[in-house]
């Protein structure tokens, strides 16, 4: 399984932008800079769908089980 | 021993208490007792507490200003100087204002009170306010459950930010009930380990509704947070002591969730940002690349072995034009050589001395005779001339 999936948002994006400023300090072998290209496009993937995807949910302190309604 | 007059005792006690500056300006709580207002328009009344009682003076002047409705057994601020009324032999407060105990001037008085106790401690210092995490995977909110702020919260959060997870810790936010519970529910979010920041909020309401928040258990509780507090209570111009001990105050709950979090919208266009600046990074890398390429091609081809021929086809036709014009240059000079030659010759050609006069004499065998010792007497010689011969025999 792609461990992209599974970075959170902050974590995903935190490397995207690593990986951004990497592409852009420009001593890149030509294969490492396609391959930092496609990683970078299926993190920005990754960040956009968690963005749109997401479902606001709400706890209660004392519940530790999943999510109910408040 | 010296003895003084009523009127002399009395002066220096009158004295002693007009030298005393904290006597000058005093605010004395107490409950109010036998108020009488003289036709004069004075009020006289005392103000008692369980073991003592203060008689007080308040002049027309003074009184008219009172807007309060003050009835006898009224727990009451009075503030004014005390001082001596010598013809009575008694000490009572001149009062300038008064206002009920447990008012909105008592209430701002003991708010300012707790805000000074509390900032000399250091509790607003801004070096202890901490960051706001960027990215809040949970939020704990303590709120009342019943109130608008929780709905207004949960609508602004699921339009901005839905990936965060709303853990709500309830209690009261009004009443004399309210403190101990605001302080349970930070409590319970403080134990837990996976919240990023809390807010307490609460809709907007009157200096008494929002009390609790002035509440100093609250606000040490707040401050003792192991997690960044933003305090979003009442409306824009209200002002509790959490929002001082708060890491970020917010004017209001629904302030509180944005500045709790960032904006998908933002990040969205974050995203393209960074996904153009990726593509146009690797298109001029390409593009360079591309460039260098072509420069490397024109360097190679200036060394390469096809540029070589042509050079060494140039550089024969250089000799050889060099050879042809040496040559010419030989030739010409060889001409020349030759021409003086000939004409060398030509001056020294024995066809040209004979048309001279001069002759060339010759032995029956050709042999030319240069010296008279090469002949003897009656030989037969050949002379040769310019144009023709003749033959001669030598005499002696």
């Amino acid at each position: 399984m792609d461990e992209i999936a599974s970075l959170s948002y902050e974590t995903a994006y935190e490397q995207l932008e690593a990986l951004v400023a990497k592409l852009e300090s420009g001593d890149l072998s030509l294969e490492d800079s396609v391959a930092l290209y496609e990683r970078g496009q299926r993190l920005s993937a990754h960040c956009q769908t968690l963005l749109e995807d997401a479902e606001l949910k709400t706890r209660m302190v004392d519940d530790d089980g999943e999510s109910g309604q408040a | 021993m010296q003895s003084f007059s009523v009127a002399e005792i009395t002066q220096y006690i009158h004295e002693l208490f007009a030298a005393d500056a904290a006597l000058a300006d005093v605010l004395v709580r107490g409950e109010i007792s036998n108020l009488t207002v003289a036709r004069s328009g004075h009020w006289y009344f005392t103000i008692k507490d369980a073991t003592a009682q203060l008689r007080c003076v308040m002049f027309r002047g003074a009184a008219r200003s009172v807007r309060i409705a003050v009835s006898a057994g009224d727990e009451i601020l009075a503030q004014g100087r005390v001082s001596v009324y010598e013809a009575r032999g008694e000490y009572q407060l001149y009062v300038n204002q008064i206002e009920l105990a447990g008012g909105v001037g008592d209430l701002h008085r003991q708010f300012e009170a707790l805000k000074a106790k509390l900032d000399a401690e250091g509790l607003f210092d801004p070096a202890r306010k901490r960051p706001i995490p960027a990215f809040p995977r949970r939020i704990g909110i303590v709120t009342s459950p019943a109130a608008a702020a929780w709905q207004d919260m949960q609508n602004v959060l699921r339009r901005r930010f839905p990936l965060v997870e709303l853990i709500l810790s309830p209690t009261l936010v009004q009443g004399t009930e309210a403190p101990p519970q605001v302080v349970a529910a930070l409590n319970k979010l403080n134990r837990r380990s996976d919240i990023d920041v809390i807010i307490i909020a609460r809709g907007g309401g009157s200096l008494e509704d929002l009390w609790c928040f002035n509440d100093e258990s609250v606000a040490r509780a707040a401050a003792a947070s192991s997690v960044p507090v933003i305090s979003g209570i009442g409306h824009e111009i209200d002002f509790t002591i959490v929002d001082f001990v708060a890491d970020l105050r917010a004017p209001t709950p629904s302030a509180a969730a944005e500045l709790a979090t960032p904006n998908k919208d933002d990040l969205l266009l974050d995203l393209d940002r960074l996904r153009t600046g990726m593509a146009a990074r690797i298109e001029s890398d390409l593009l360079d690349r591309a460039r260098d390429l072509i420069r490397l091609r024109n360097a190679l081809g200036f060394v390469s072995p096809l540029r070589k021929t042509r050079q060494a086809q140039r550089r024969i036709g250089e000799l050889r034009g060099r050879l042809e014009r040496a040559t010419r240059a030989r030739m010409a000079r060889l001409g020349e050589r030759l021409a003086s030659a000939s004409k060398a010759m030509e001056s020294a050609n024995p066809q040209q001395i004979l048309s001279r006069g001069y002759a060339l004499l010759r032995d029956e065998s050709g042999a030319l005779i240069r010296r008279a010792a090469q002949v003897s007497k009656n030989q037969r010689l050949n002379v040769q001339l310019a144009e023709d011969e003749i033959r001669v025999r030598v005499e002696d």
